[in-house]
């Protein structure tokens, strides 16, 4: 077990390494932006006086390795600052967001993850047969259509024509469990759409790899039925490559949601984001954008750290 | 043709079997694989399937559980098991008998064994599955099956993972994975073959008590008659598909019928003289300690040999014993922690990057895989011409007569020169190699098992080959090999190297008579000899040593 625990910590340290290098790049890319953040707070109109002002307010005079210090300093406390535009506090702000999109990729995810894998499966044991075929038809062609196409596609048949779900997506507190099911349910599907392929296809050539190697034909000769042996013993050694792949695409759920939230008016963090980029307000980007990076690799990390616990050579040194 | 009683266990009467290919640039086609071949065999008897590659052994011997492995396809004939006809069994009847009736035991067990799954599991499945034995049954055959086929710790070497045992347990073990659900019918598909040869008699000796006490019958498909001839009753000898010639073991290998046997039978008889050394070495190897990465294990330990200009130096050992090691050390692949390489006088630089261009050229290696060692795209011609342009800048015309002077000395036509290497067969893929080695004109060339991987006959050929062209060209090799035999029919001196150290070196003469080291001798003794009995005899003289030490 120490080397598993070995490689584990090793992989953990290495995230967290990476997630400060991704901060110290945020700041520095939100430092060299063109633009003075006092300026576009008070207007062109704004006097040189109340200018200054504001930027001693701000803390803008200070030298920018200073205020990286202090910025990092409050995030390890749990304070991503305070809006510009708004005077709030970000971490409370965010909160709520957060919570609205992980909802949203959770149940694109659980749609998605097992319907993927399953049509993967499924692929495999009719493989370049008409059910194969079909599905790999499907699913390419769902990727293949940008995210708002599909939205409004949706939107026009689901929920204008037949009315079963509604086309924009307002949740707020207080609602019920099953409410909001059906409040996400059109921009869930389109997300689930989006992913599906690429996870479908992953689990397809994974499985197929796998399948070309002499276990596979031993356990085809002790006479397994075909599901068996996929299930059984070609399954288990393809899990790696699949859990990556998975990762990426919950990795996109959360993060790459700002055109479904934006079409279906969804309040989570993507359309926060875009409101604040385009007030430039500097602290929200770089809160948003660290959170975004922070769910990008934990959850490569997670299928790191899959691929090592998966490996039996690993688990079961010599 | 051996004689018939009634109703034997396993009976093919012409099966023919086919397979579509697709070569490059040409339209794909059939070709058959098996053409008309019909065998019985009697409950409790081993049939000992024996050919070169492409003969069709495994592909007869996959045939009887009605498998055809990658889109090859059975065309007509009839197979019929325990009275049934197994080509006509449909997809239910053909699990059942898959898993009860016949078991296959595959040629890497390394591979066979599926990595996620404990060995136990594995071995179990079928007989469960099928509802031979319950899984506490099952369990309790299974260890008295590794306990008969002397695995080490029997009760609980089920509960390891494949890659946590070694490669002839491995192979045992698939043996009681085949076993357990007692079966009617074994094949045995080359179960030897990827092992060593300590290992192998091991194996064989234990894979022969199993059958005789189990009383299960075996198809036991190999290319090495030597081995065939200690466990089968009966051979067949196939070639291009098709039988050559059926009998009884004693018949095939004392008194052949057909002329293709006759070769398999003689095949290692090349006559080779040893050469006196000269008074300077060429290749001095002195004192070499070398490890991997800088890491703490010593996969060379203090090794020195020499080698004489226009001689031959095979390098023989087991797998792990750093015979390529040796051959990277020289080449400069990898430094070594301490000693040197001489080479016609002077030292070489340890480093590849720090030799000169003359060096490398002085220099050549073939290698095991000739598929893998050409580049796919490039023609013959590119591939033999590529030293001469790259050494000696030669081009153009004169180039095109070089590269034909060189398929003259390998036995191919001009021809070939715009071939490309997947259009070429195995053993002339290898002629291509050494033709390119020469291009260099070096006068060393390192052999890195040059004819492991080819048929018999085959490397029959190239051995032979490679003796004509040191004669001509008085160039110097050293002939890493796992194989005594060839090491007898190329080597004018020896070097037996075990566990990173050589533990016996000298002419070859001298190396081969006694009084031997153990290591040697146990070597030796377990090259199996076209004999009737050898195995029995080799075990217990083992025994008896073993008894007296």
């Amino acid at each position: 077990m120490g080397m598993v625990a070995r490689l584990v910590a090793q992989r953990l340290a290495l995230g967290l390494l990476l997630l400060f290098a991704v901060s110290i790049l945020i700041f520095a890319g939100t430092q060299i932006l063109p633009g003075d953040v006092a300026q576009s707070i008070l207007g062109q109109s704004a006097t040189p006086e109340a200018l200054a002002n504001l930027r001693k307010e701000l803390g803008l005079n200070e030298p920018a390795l200073s205020r990286y210090f202090s910025w990092l300093g409050g995030l390890l406390t749990g304070d991503l600052g305070t809006s510009l535009s708004s005077g709030a506090d970000i971490s409370s702000a965010i909160a709520s967001r957060l919570a609205n999109t992980l909802f949203l990729a959770s149940v694109a995810a659980v749609v998605s993850v097992p319907l993927a894998i399953l049509l993967g499966l499924i692929a495999v044991r009719y493989r370049d047969r008409w059910p194969d075929k079909m599905i790999s038809a499907v699913t390419l062609a769902s990727i293949s259509l940008p995210e708002f196409f599909i939205g409004y596609v949706l939107i026009f048949f689901v929920a204008v024509k037949l009315a079963w779900f509604p086309s924009i997506a307002t949740v707020y507190d207080g609602m019920g469990f099953g409410q909001r099911l059906m409040t996400v349910a059109l921009p869930a599907a389109t997300l689930t759409l989006v992913v599906l392929a690429h996870m479908m296809r992953m689990t397809r050539a994974a499985i197929l790899n796998v399948m070309q190697s002499a276990y596979v034909e031993t356990a085809e000769l002790k006479g397994l039925t075909a599901f068996d042996v996929i299930r059984k013993h070609a399954f288990p050694n393809a899990i790696a490559p699949i859990v990556n792949v998975v990762m990426l695409n919950l990795a996109f759920l959360v993060v790459g949601v700002v055109v479904v939230e934006v079409i279906f008016v969804y309040p989570g963090m993507g359309q926060y984001l875009v409101d604040h980029v385009s007030k430039r307000d500097v602290p929200v980007v770089q809160a948003c954008g660290l959170i975004f990076a922070a769910f990008y690799i934990g959850l490569n990390l997670v299928a790191d750290i899959v691929a090592i616990l998966t490996n039996p050579r690993l688990r079961h040194p010599k | 043709m051996p004689e018939n009683s009634t109703s034997p266990l396993l009976e093919i009467r012409d099966l023919r079997i086919e397979a579509t290919v697709y070569p490059p640039g040409e339209a794909p086609h059939d070709i058959t694989i098996v053409d008309g071949v019909s065998l019985t065999l009697q409950k409790g008897k081993v049939l000992g399937l024996i050919g070169e590659s492409g003969a069709g052994k495994s592909t007869i011997g996959l045939a009887s559980m009605a498998y055809g492995r990658g889109g090859v396809r059975i065309t007509g004939g009839k197979v019929v098991l325990n009275g049934r006809d197994v080509l006509k069994a449909g997809r239910q009847g053909l699990r059942s008998l898959r898993g009860k009736e016949v078991r296959y035991v595959a040629q890497s067990a390394a591979a066979a064994f599926n990595p996620a799954h404990r060995l136990m599991d594995q071995v179990v499945e079928a007989a469960v599955v099928h509802g031979v034995a319950s899984r506490a049954e099952a369990e309790k055959r299974a260890k008295s099956l590794f306990r008969k086929l002397s695995l080490p710790d029997p009760d609980n070497i089920g509960k390891r993972y494949p890659h946590q045992v070694s490669g002839g347990q491995l192979q045992r073990v698939m043996t009681a994975m085949a076993l357990c659900s007692e079966p009617d019918l074994i094949v045995f598909d080359e179960p030897t073959t990827a092992l060593d040869v300590t290992t192998q008699i091991d194996v064989l000796a234990a894979i022969k008590d199993a059958i005789r006490d189990t009383g299960v019958a075996a198809l036991y498909i190999t290319h090495d008659l030597a081995v065939v001839a200690q466990v089968s009753d009966e051979i067949m000898v196939l070639r291009h598909g098709k039988l050559v010639e059926w009998g009884h073991t004693r018949q095939i290998i004392k008194e052949p019928r057909q002329e293709y046997t006759n070769q398999l039978v003689s095949v290692h008889e090349i006559e080779h003289q040893e050469k006196p050394p000269r008074e300077t070495p060429l290749l001095s190897v002195r004192n070499v300690t070398a490890a991997y990465g800088g890491g703490p294990i010593d996969v060379l330990k203090d090794i020195s040999v020499d080698l004489y200009a226009g001689q031959t130096l095979a390098v023989v050992g087991e797998s792990g014993s750093g015979k390529s090691t040796l051959a990277r050390a020289i080449t400069g692949l990898l430094p070594p922690k301490e000693g040197s390489i001489e080479f016609a006088g002077r030292t070489l630089p340890s480093r590849l990057a720090e030799r000169t261009r003359d060096d490398l050229r002085e220099l050549q290696m073939i290698y095991q895989m000739a598929d893998v060692a050409m580049n796919p795209r490039q023609t013959v011609g590119t591939i033999i011409g590529r030293p001469l342009e790259f050494y000696f800048g030669i081009r153009g015309r004169e180039r095109d007569a070089r590269v034909e002077e060189l398929l003259d000395k390998i036995e191919m036509g001009h021809g070939f020169k715009d071939r490309y290497p997947a259009e070429l067969s195995g053993g002339q893929k290898q002629r291509v190699c050494i033709a390119r080695a020469l291009a260099a004109k070096p006068s060393l060339i390192i052999c890195d098992e040059v004819t492991s991987a080819l048929d018999p006959l085959v490397a029959n050929g190239i051995l032979r080959l490679l003796l004509e062209l040191q004669a001509e060209e008085d160039v110097a090799y050293l002939f890493i090999t796992h194989d005594l035999a060839t090491v007898k029919s190329i080597a004018d001196s020896i070097a037996v190297m075990y566990q990173g150290s050589v533990v016996r070196y000298g002419s070859k003469s001298k190396v081969l008579a006694p009084p031997f080291d153990d290591y040697t001798d146990l070597l030796l003794s377990s090259v199996p000899e076209m004999e009737i009995g050898w195995l029995e005899k080799a075990i217990s003289s083992r025994r008896m040593e073993s008894a007296g030490n």
